[in-house]
């Protein structure tokens, strides 16, 4: 079998994200960049699959510019096989990035995609449901546990108020939840062999998909901050504040 | 314009979330309500007495009864031909199934609105609500999830008129397995005006439970938790407040052995007061509480049920 992992290049989780002054955009200058938390996610469970035997080739794809081909050595020194690397130095809106993963998987045939729920950099949570929707497949979003078999995968969901489990016929979309797995650091070895694996980059434009953006972004603005607020000596002068300042209780 | 809002439901009653969707639905146009499930005549009839709605449909098969996106495309496609736009709440199920209908219509999604500044445009939160973008769309048909926390939900006076509509095609490829829904006699987190959050420093299940619980249902709250706590076993996943997890804005939130991580922030930070109890005085919580207890949990918030009760709770 083999699984198509789409990866994403974004801020580093732990980093606090910074708007620009002339609100144009999230200042990503110098700024620590790293895997997607929930892309990792989908890898580490690919590789495992690969590794219990149940997949023979994990793919590894990702669109964007020169540096996703380092997000791509990422993932082959977490044990991914190959890369795809669709080049575009133009920030790509969920739909675009779609069309373009479909066309990637009209060529590859992967028996079934993993990849992360949500980009933490835009927030979506959309591209896997709309990836599956263009291929005419069904979809399994925010596992939490995935049982591949011959011709189904079944999949532990995570969604208000539980969990819920269902059976999606392969090939499928299956998208990662934080709670399937704790991904793995690459150890250097890995990180050594993962220079040799191939990698095949081609320009988004090449894919001869319509990729033009239909969302403007007028302008990228700061939250409304909170005023800044009090320490309280006790349980007792909380209580108080609470009833007679905030009036909440 | 006219506007197809589809309902968040739990199978017989129509959720708060609807009633917030519905009047940000409202900015765009004329509203029409999509129930879709098994077994909701009580949940469309809630329906049709949400203000500003002209007519309900109601839509029934066992895959709708089970949420499943694949049968809520079938049945959606079709019936955006006749609307501007497709609202959907953005609940983990709305997030399931927007972007397909999305993609089949060819539009661009725009998730998470949490303002509606005209037909168009709209602003949602990035980067774990660290910045906001406001979009303005070129799709003629628009699909839009809403943050039900930013909205004041529609008033209940309305009469609107019920049609049955065809269930469409059903799950093709996708079938329900079982599920397991957490029973509970507490508010939903999402709509509960109290909630108290509990934090990695609650350091076990027993102790989370022992702690957070009898403070919550003291105040008739719901129960929430950070992501490290429900990532350690201390707490069910769908308590989940944060980035990922749910998004909430209540009267009252109280955050016990939080430190305040980004993406914990992102799920609260709209809460109209908050309070933290946290040891560490240089924790980032603090950054956004209004009142700030530097203790340890282990005798503030014994001491804070005290002094609860004698204020008469």
């Amino acid at each position: 079998m083999k699984v198509l992992v789409p990866v994403k290049r974004v801020i580093d989780s732990n980093v606090k994200a910074r708007v620009k002054p002339d609100q144009s955009g999230v200042d990503l200058a110098n700024v620590k960049m790293a895997m997607n938390p929930f892309c990792e996610i989908a890898v580490e469970e690919a590789v495992r699959l690969k590794e219990k035997g149940v997949v023979t080739e994990v793919v590894i794809v990702s669109i964007g510019p020169a540096q996703a081909a380092e997000t791509i050595r990422t993932a082959l020194a977490m044990g991914g096989d190959r890369g795809i690397h669709v080049q575009s130095d133009t920030d790509l809106q969920p739909l675009a990035i779609a069309k373009l993963l479909k066309a990637v998987a009209d060529e590859e045939k992967p028996n079934f995609i993993l990849m992360g729920k949500q980009a933490i950099d835009g927030d979506n949570n959309a591209v896997g449901q709309m990836l599956a929707a263009l291929l005419g497949w069904p979809q399994a979003t925010f596992a939490s546990k995935v049982e591949i078999s011959a011709s189904s995968a079944k999949v532990t969901r995570e969604v208000d108020g539980g969990l819920q489990t269902e059976e999606v016929a392969l090939p499928a979309v299956i998208t990662a939840d934080l709670r399937l797995n704790e991904p793995r650091y690459a150890s250097l070895p890995n990180i050594m062999k993962a220079k040799q694996k191939p990698i095949v980059a081609k320009p988004a434009a090449d894919y001869g998909v319509d990729i033009a953006p239909r969302l403007t972004v007028l302008k990228v603005t700061e939250p409304p901050k909170r005023a800044g607020g009090i320490k309280v000596e006790d349980a007792a002068a909380l209580v108080a504040k609470l009833k007679t300042e905030a009036g909440v209780i | 314009m006219s506007v197809l809002v589809i309902a968040d439901h739990d199978g017989k009653h129509v959720r708060d979330t609807t009633h917030k969707t519905v009047a940000a639905a409202a900015r765009l146009g004329d509203v029409d309500i999509l129930v879709a499930g098994k077994g909701v005549g009580d949940a469309a009839a809630q329906a049709a007495k949400i203000d500003g709605v002209k007519t309900v449909l109601v839509a029934e098969s066992d895959d709708l009864g089970h949420g499943l996106a694949e049968a809520l495309e079938a049945l959606i496609v079709p019936l955006a031909a006749k609307y501007d736009a497709i609202v959907v709440p953005s609940t983990s199920q709305g997030k399931n199934f927007a972007p397909r209908i999305a993609a089949k219509l060819d539009v661009a999604p725009i998730t998470d609105v949490i303002e509606v500044i005209d037909a168009s445009t709209f602003v949602r939160p990035i980067y774990a609500g660290n910045a906001l973008e406001t979009v303005k769309t070129s799709d003629a048909k628009k699909v839009i999830t809403i943050r039900p926390t930013a909205f004041k939900p529609a008033g209940e006076g309305g009469s609107a008129k019920i049609e049955k509509i065809d269930a469409g095609g059903g799950a093709k490829g996708a079938k329900f397995i079982s599920e397991e829904i957490v029973k509970s006699d507490r508010p939903e987190l999402g709509a509960a005006k109290i909630v108290v959050s509990g934090g990695r420093a609650m350091g076990s299940a027993e102790e989370f439970h022992k702690i957070i619980e009898p403070i919550a249902d003291l105040l008739g709250g719901a129960v929430g938790a950070s992501r490290a706590a429900v990532d350690a076993g201390y707490a069910p996943n769908d308590y989940q407040v944060g980035q990922t997890g749910k998004v909430v804005a209540p009267d009252l939130y109280i955050a016990i052995g939080i430190s305040g991580a980004i993406q914990h922030l992102a799920g609260m930070k709209d809460s109209k007061v908050i309070v933290a109890i946290n040891k560490d005085p240089d924790a980032p919580i603090f950054q956004v509480a209004d009142y700030g207890l530097v203790a340890d949990y282990k005798t503030a918030v014994p001491e804070l049920m005290a002094a609860l009760k004698q204020a008469g709770k």
